[in-house]
């Protein structure tokens, strides 16, 4: 075994060396460096260097993610059965091993989820591979991640080719022609969701594409629905909302919704698990958390206060109890794993908190008054990426007046050889 | 008291292969050298030609832009040979050593009653002056400049560098004659840092302000204390000397001798019996490194510590500002899934599947592997675990990349050498090359402001 492994290793060497300096290098390089950790050694500097690099980080983005798509797998066949059910007028009892973790589900799962996670990560590399041979520089590990996050955060229905589409344009506008991983100034993922959002808009909205099934019945006898409960809260029928999913089935993530926004509790687990290898900041998190409930309590207060009635368009979004936001919808996806992005991110620490809480802030803000659309987490963290680099840039200023402030006790003393240019000044005068 | 420096932020890198608290006398070297990379700006002028003959603490050439700040020969011999590199830059200068030294002995100076400008031409002409040095900027301090306070860190932290407690033993008189000569020469404190609990040679000084240090790395890097205690502003100057060099500079003021004499650590994993040796400025590693012995065919030899120090080679010699010599292996060698199995055989700042973090007293064998290859800055808030100093690491890192002067200046440059961010560089996920990024743009503000 150990010795095969040595073969593998040399000729990989050998061809390594044969590489070198021609155009295909970068990617005979992306694949060797995936199979071996290179045996580049310091030349500057710091003659040691610790274990992690760029391609661990990001793995370890990767592993907080995979129950999720698992379970998302599952989940859209289940919801797709579950709403065939609701249209027969069958009662569902909902039962893990019954009806949840069934070969059935995983089935769609297969067919629906999974040709999303390939289109996405395979239209991502190729670009990812021409770019890096055309400009000679190494594959860079970004779309690792956002080849992941991306078919997590479409509807389950999406066509492939308008995702491909979608791929297309986000990893070259909105990342390659900036200079590539690193950087960005948005995330690459939720461009790609804006892409689509705004390129195919009666696509991407409306009460069918979440559940998979429900665009291709709709008209007909069989049709199912495919609503989601942000959606049935923005045509204020919440009452019908509450007799189909109880709070477990938002925290536990059997509902509808994009792939794999549903779980908040594989969410929460993954988010921990990014806060204690001290991958993502926990900064970001809590604060856009606790942003997220500020506006949820100012607008059901503004019902408690009577300002809004139930006659109004908002009623029903803005009298959901504030911490239920975050369990339902996709804000906790995007808070655990978009918000705290560090390339589109503030930077510093202090603006990480500010950044956070206004991530949290507004995307509730824009669930709740968007008119074409129940849901704004996408919208928010986009914004906010545009002003981190303000955010940060007053921080910082921050620091340089302090710097500035100290100033003004400085105790210069003068050059010797100054002071003695003086001198002889005077005594020439 | 509020002297005390504690600090939190930072990280101790623990590797096997310490030095033994032993000293052994290292064999004599045959051959003795300068290398001029060690004095950072300074354009040589030669003062003497090859094959002549020269007394240990005679110039051997002087900075072009100061004429006169001598640097002097560690000891009596012929000048054998002037190495010169690319535009005929001297690289190296190698003395062929007398078997009976002579020595060039400068009059005794009173240190009482000589003035601040008798010193400094005493120490200028005794070739001590190189080892003050100064911030901004990071080079040997302009003897013009009057400091708003002299700095000196006696509290190692740095992996496997030589511990100041032990090397200064029975120096306080060298200690003290240098202190008080550095004393008149600035109308601010001598500010000396030792260990918490340490019986330093240095703790007992007079006309100094102790600080006692504790924390883990960069605690006892001089510029985390000089920014904790009284950080430089612009225009500010501030010098730095070492302690192992105040001793030098101490025995000149005393004696009247250039003594280049070290008491150096041996150390790294590589090295099969790590301890002190008696040596001088200049010796061939070789000496003794061998009477230790290295375990391995393939290591690399490191003048100064693992994170600050440059590489060098066995028939290499000791550096003038190096009380470390370390040995590691070399890492050039690939590893299967190195990015994504578990990691224990490694230092991490991290929790990504690996797990320095539940040892934190584990010794490690660290190589020279980069463990994975350059990218552009992703990641953020690294730096800022492992950075104690009221600086943001990243941004000032950023601002010399673009060469924004103004930018530079704004951040804090002129506080930072580029040691300061060798812990930054360690962590780096990008592998980015912090201290060099840091040392060119010093450069850079150098020439363009100062």
């Amino acid at each position: 075994m150990s010795d095969k492994r040595l073969t593998l290793k040399k000729r990989l060497h050998i061809l390594k060396h044969r590489f070198r300096g021609k155009k295909m290098a970068p990617a005979f390089n992306a694949f060797h460096t995936f199979l071996f950790a290179p045996d580049e050694t310091t030349h500057s500097g710091s003659h040691i260097r610790a274990a992690d690099d760029l391609k661990r980080t990001m793995n370890t983005v990767i592993m907080a993610l995979v129950p999720i798509l698992v379970f998302s797998m599952f989940n859209a066949g289940y919801q797709h059965f579950a709403a065939i059910d609701a249209a027969n007028g069958v009662a569902r009892e909902l039962s893990l091993l019954d009806n949840f973790f069934t070969w059935e589900n995983l089935w769609i799962g297969i067919t629906q989820v999974l040709p999303l996670v390939i289109v996405s990560y395979g239209v991502g590399l190729i670009i990812e591979f021409i770019f890096a041979v055309i400009k000679g520089h190494e594959v860079e590990e970004g779309y690792l991640v956002t080849g992941m996050l991306v078919p997590l955060i479409v509807p389950v229905d999406t066509p492939l080719w308008m995702l491909a589409v979608a791929v297309a344009f986000g990893v070259v506008i909105g990342k390659e022609v900036f200079g590539g991983t690193g950087m960005n100034i948005l995330n690459p993922a939720l461009t790609i969701r804006a892409f689509l959002f705004f390129a195919y808009p009666t696509w991407m909205s409306g009460d069918k594409v979440w559940v998979h099934g429900a665009v291709e019945r709709a008209g007909g006898p069989d049709a199912i629905s495919g609503e989601t409960i942000l959606g049935y809260l923005a045509q204020n029928k919440g009452a019908e909302m509450s007799a189909t999913y109880d709070i477990w089935d938002m925290f536990w993530g059997f509902i509808p919704g994009s792939v794999g926004e549903t779980s908040t509790f594989l969410i929460l687990l993954g988010g921990l698990f990014l806060i204690f290898s001290k991958i993502a900041s926990w900064r970001i998190m809590v604060s856009a958390v606790v942003g997220s409930l500020v506006m949820g309590l100012i607008f059901n207060g503004v019902v408690d206060a009577g300002w809004i009635t139930e006659t109004s368009n908002f009623y029903g979004l803005m009298s959901f109890e504030f911490w239920k936001h975050l369990i339902v919808g996709g804000l906790a996806f995007g808070i655990v794993y978009m918000a705290t992005d560090p390339v589109t991110g503030s930077q510093t620490n202090r603006g990480k908190w500010i950044y956070g809480f206004l991530i949290g802030f507004l995307s509730v803000m824009i669930r709740v008054f968007n008119p074409a659309y129940p849901e704004g987490v996408f919208l928010a963290i986009l914004l906010m990426n545009v002003f981190a680099p303000t955010i940060d840039h007053y921080v910082i200023r921050g620091n340089v007046a302090r710097r500035l402030k100290r100033l003004k006790n400085a105790t210069i003393f003068p050059k010797d050889s100054d002071s003695k240019e003086e001198e002889l000044k005077v005594e020439t005068v | 008291m509020s002297k005390d420096i504690r600090i939190k932020k930072g990280l101790n890198i623990n590797l096997v292969g310490a030095a033994e608290q032993t000293i052994s006398k290292a064999v004599l070297s045959n051959v003795y050298a300068l290398n001029l990379d060690d004095f950072h700006g300074i354009t040589p002028k030669m003062l003497v030609k090859e094959k002549a003959e020269i007394k240990a603490g005679e110039a051997l050439f002087y900075n072009k832009n100061r004429e006169d700040m001598l640097f002097v020969s560690p000891v009596s011999g012929e000048l054998i040979e002037i190495e010169r590199g690319a535009r005929r830059r001297i690289l190296t200068l190698k003395i062929l050593a007398d078997k009976a030294q002579q020595n060039l002995k400068q009059e005794i100076l009173d240190i009482s009653s000589a003035s601040s400008q008798e010193l400094k031409t005493y120490l200028l002409r005794g070739g001590c002056w190189p080892f003050i040095k100064q911030r901004p900027y990071d080079i040997i301090a302009d003897p013009d400049t009057v400091p708003k306070a002299i700095f000196v860190s006696g509290y190692t932290t740095a992996p496997l560098a030589a511990d100041y407690d032990f090397i200064l033993q029975g120096k306080e008189k060298e200690l003290q004659a240098a202190i008080t000569a550095l004393g008149k020469m600035t109308p601010g404190k001598i500010h000396v840092s030792v260990g918490k609990s340490s019986h330093s040679s240095l703790a007992g000084l007079d006309g100094i302000e102790l600080h006692r240090v504790s924390g883990p790395h960069p605690a006892g890097l001089v510029g985390t204390q000089i920014n904790k205690v009284d950080p430089i502003n612009k225009g500010e100057v501030v010098w730095t000397v070492t302690p192992q060099d105040l001793v030098i500079i101490g025995e000149l003021l005393l004696t009247g001798i250039f003594n280049p004499e070290r008491t150096a650590a041996l150390a790294g994993s590589c090295v099969k019996a790590p301890k002190y040796y008696k040596t001088k400025i200049g010796a061939e590693i070789s000496t003794f490194l061998y009477a230790s012995g290295v375990n391995s065919d393939d290591f690399r030899l490191i003048n100064g510590d693992v994170l600050t120090g440059t590489k060098t080679q066995p028939d290499g010699y000791l550096g003038f500002y190096n009380t470390t010599v370390t040995a590691i292996p070399e890492g050039d060698d690939y590893e299967f899934f190195g990015w994504n199995k578990p990691i224990f055989n490694k230092i991490s700042a991290t929790r990504a599947l690996t797990f320095s973090w539940m040892q934190p007293n584990k010794k490690y064998d660290l190589t020279t592997n980069t463990n994975g290859e350059h990218r552009a800055f992703v990641v953020t808030g690294m730096y800022e675990k492992v950075f104690p100093l009221d600086i943001y690491p990243l941004q000032l890192l950023k601002a010399c990349m673009v060469k924004d002067l103004d930018e530079m200046e704004q951040l804090g440059l002129y506080e930072v050498a580029p040691e300061d961010f060798s812990l930054t560089e360690f962590v780096c996920i990008s592998k980015q090359p912090h201290q060099q990024i840091i040392r060119e743009g010093l450069d850079l503000l150098h020439k363009e402001i100062g």
